[in-house]
């Protein structure tokens, strides 16, 4: 759906927008083509521009420079309040004094549905958030995960053409939260909402979207789909923000075929590298074999479906994940030898910090 | 008590627990204060409402024995109605204006930047810091007569042929009673402001509420409690204000403080002014406890 999806005309486009504060600058030349019915998350550590990014979408905040673009208008111009976007914010944001309902209905008000269409439309969100029976009551009277579902209920019934999502899920505990993605992709799915999340939990980005959007410090590092941006992280920063990392540093030996060179383990190199390199794998990509770069398992942490082992090796730490498939496996202090696939780690020139 | 708990342990009967020894603890805890609270509340306020009742002579004193002379002469004199009357009148008048002026000042204020904020901040305070006498004095100086400051500007520029009437005018109390009350209402309408999440007039905008919409709908009733928990201070300190009163409306124009304090140190008939301040704490309490019950059960879901 996606890749059919991404060479149509893209609903929204942000080009070399920026914003800085004063001398701050929060966000600094972002590009995005976003296509009709995507998923996409900003993903990146706390303060690195993602929330600004989201209000200059809203309208909220003017960008410094740059152009925002909807179906191809510029939105610069256009006031938050026609924009026409749905928009759950991390705090909810709902109103305290009005019933769950009402909250729901405030925005069809101001679009002057009928009041039986209205009706009929709140009903509708409700039930598709799971909140059938609660329209009667206050924000205050419900939890968290009731508050969540009322937002998202408020912010798609008015037919949003893009649903912006701040950190919409991270009030919530571990187990509501792992619901309430699943029920949010599944919402998407049906309702087909292009839909752009802010979060600073690879996870949620991971299993939520179409497409990542990591951003550090203003800048967009990489944008991709998870299971790119995961495996062929383009930078150490999207490698280490993204899941647990290895970084050895390796040298690139002989001429002809030269060859990468980590310890005992070693690869043909690919062509144009010389001098120190540094390999990153996974943990879960590295295993125990015969041959490959000596270490000595310096903790072994048992975690119920896999073992966590903490190594020691010539290149640096490094940490493996093995699953739990009932096969033995190497005790503390053991001497091991780690090998990995050359597909699976990316290289970098230089050595690891 | 907890040593002496462990001391005396041994010794007790296993019946008698600690229990009921503990639970009369904050009993005797707040003793002190209502001690306090009877001492310099109700025993005053039991003997005004006993002096209320006795008689009173211009040339006998005070006499105690218990009749309603008093009451009844407030009850049938037209005097006392138009004075209460006047009095409830100025109360409610300052009370609408000091909303109306107040609340968006509050919400301006909420919205100004830091510094521009702490400025206007201490402007509203002002008059708070100024002693009633010389705030009051000072409208008296600018508005009082052809010789006050402002008139005299005025009739110079011709804006005006005779001075404002301001002194001894109920207009003249109310613009006074504004002017001091106005923080009261500020900082009520304040504290319910800063109660408010910011991000819920962004997220009414972006369901296509304009600023009108906003305000009415979205702000205004979150701030009500406070304008209305403010209006019941301002009420209530309006309606039984005495300085102001006295120096802007003077002796022309009584209000229930004003002539229980004439009946207590002129006319010496402490008996009616007895009465007069009686009567007047009563109104206050019965209004303020039911408007305060009216406003907590209309707004119960704003409150937390
Ligand atoms: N209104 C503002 N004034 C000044 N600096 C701001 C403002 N809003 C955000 N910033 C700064 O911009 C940076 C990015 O903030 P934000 O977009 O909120 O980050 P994120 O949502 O990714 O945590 C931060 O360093 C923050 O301090
Ligand atoms: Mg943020």
């Amino acid at each position: 759906m996606t890749t059919n999806s991404r060479s149509a005309a893209p609903l929204l486009e942000l080009e070399h927008v920026a914003k800085a504060f004063g001398s701050h600058v929060a966000v600094e030349d972002f590009n995005l083509a976003v296509a009709p019915g995507e998923f996409i998350s900003f993903l990146g550590p706390s303060g690195c521009g993602k929330t600004t990014t989201l209000q200059m979408i809203a309208g909220f905040l003017a960008p410094s420079r740059g152009t925002i673009r909807l179906e191809g208008c510029d939105l610069t111009q256009v006031h938050p309040s026609k924009r026409g976007l749905g928009i759950v914010f991390q705090s909810y944001a709902l109103f305290p004094h009005m019933t769950a309902a009402e909250n729901v209905a405030f925005g069809l008000e101001m679009q002057r549905v009928s009041k039986a269409e209205r009706a009929e439309r709140v009903r509708a969100a409700l039930a598709m958030v799971g909140l059938s029976g609660y329209e009667d009551r206050h924000p205050r009277r419900m939890s968290g995960g009731q508050q969540q579902r009322v937002a998202l209920a408020r912010a798609l019934v008015i037919r949003p053409s893009v649903l912006l999502l701040d950190e919409p899920l991270s009030n919530l505990d571990a187990k509501l939260r792992e619901e309430m993605q699943i029920e949010l992709r599944q919402i998407q799915r049906e309702l087909g909402t292009t839909t752009i999340l802010v979060t600073h939990d690879q996870t949620e980005a991971l299993s939520l979207s179409d497409r990542i959007v990591v951003m550090s410090k203003g800048r967009i590092e990489q944008i991709g789909t998870p299971q790119d941006t995961y495996e062929r992280p383009s930078s150490a920063f999207v490698a280490q923000f993204l899941g647990k990392t290895n970084d050895f540093t390796a040298r690139i030996e002989g001429a002809g075929p030269a060859r990468i060179v980590a310890g005992g383990w070693s690869a043909p190199a690919p062509v144009g590298l010389s001098g120190p390199v540094t390999i990153s794998v996974r943990p879960e990509r590295i295993g125990f074999a015969e041959t490959g770069l000596p270490g000595r398992v310096a903790a072994r942490i048992f975690q119920g479906n896999h073992w966590l082992f903490q190594c020691e090796t010539e290149c640096g730490p490094a940490i493996v994940v093995r699953p739990n498939d009932g096969l033995a496996q190497p005790g503390e202090g053991e001497a091991v030898r780690l090998a990995w696939r050359p597909e699976d780690m990316s290289l970098r020139a230089g050595a690891a910090a | 008590m907890s040593a002496a708990a462990t001391t005396a342990l041994p010794a007790a009967t296993p019946t008698v627990t600690p229990e009921p020894r503990a639970s009369r603890a904050p009993l005797w805890l707040i003793l002190p204060a209502v001690m306090l609270f009877v001492g310099i509340v109700l025993v005053p306020l039991a003997m005004t409402v006993l002096l209320s009742f006795h008689d009173w002579g211009q040339y006998k004193g005070i006499e105690p024995v218990l009749i309603l002379k008093n009451w009844q002469e407030i009850a049938t004199d037209p005097y006392y109605a138009e004075m209460f009357g006047r009095t409830l009148r100025i109360a409610l008048i300052t009370t609408l204006v000091t909303a109306l002026l107040g609340a968006p000042e509050a919400y301006i204020l909420n919205r100004m930047s830091g510094r521009w904020r702490g400025l206007f901040l201490l402007l509203i305070l002002g008059p708070l810091l100024i002693s009633v006498v010389a705030r009051t004095l000072g409208w008296a100086l600018l508005f009082g007569g052809s010789n006050g400051l402002a008139n005299k500007l005025l009739m110079s520029l011709g804006v005006i042929s005779s001075p404002l009437p301001f002194l001894f005018t109920e207009t003249g109390v109310v613009i006074a009673l504004v002017h001091v009350m106005m923080p009261f209402m500020v900082l009520s309408v304040w504290a319910a402001l800063q109660r408010l999440d910011p991000q819920v007039e962004h997220a009414a905008m972006s369901l296509g509420a304009g600023p009108v919409t906003i305000i009415r709908r979205i702000v205004l009733p979150q701030i009500m409690p406070g304008v209305l928990s403010g209006a019941i201070i301002v009420f209530s300190l309006s309606a039984s204000a005495f300085a102001t009163p006295a120096i802007i409306g003077g002796r022309r124009l009584k209000v229930a403080a004003t002539l229980a304090y004439d009946e207590f140190l002129n006319t010496l008939n402490w008996p009616l002014g007895a009465a007069v301040a009686v009567l007047l704490l009563a109104g206050l309490v019965l209004i303020v406890v039911g408007a305060n019950a009216l406003v907590e059960r209309r707004y119960a879901e704003v409150f937390r």
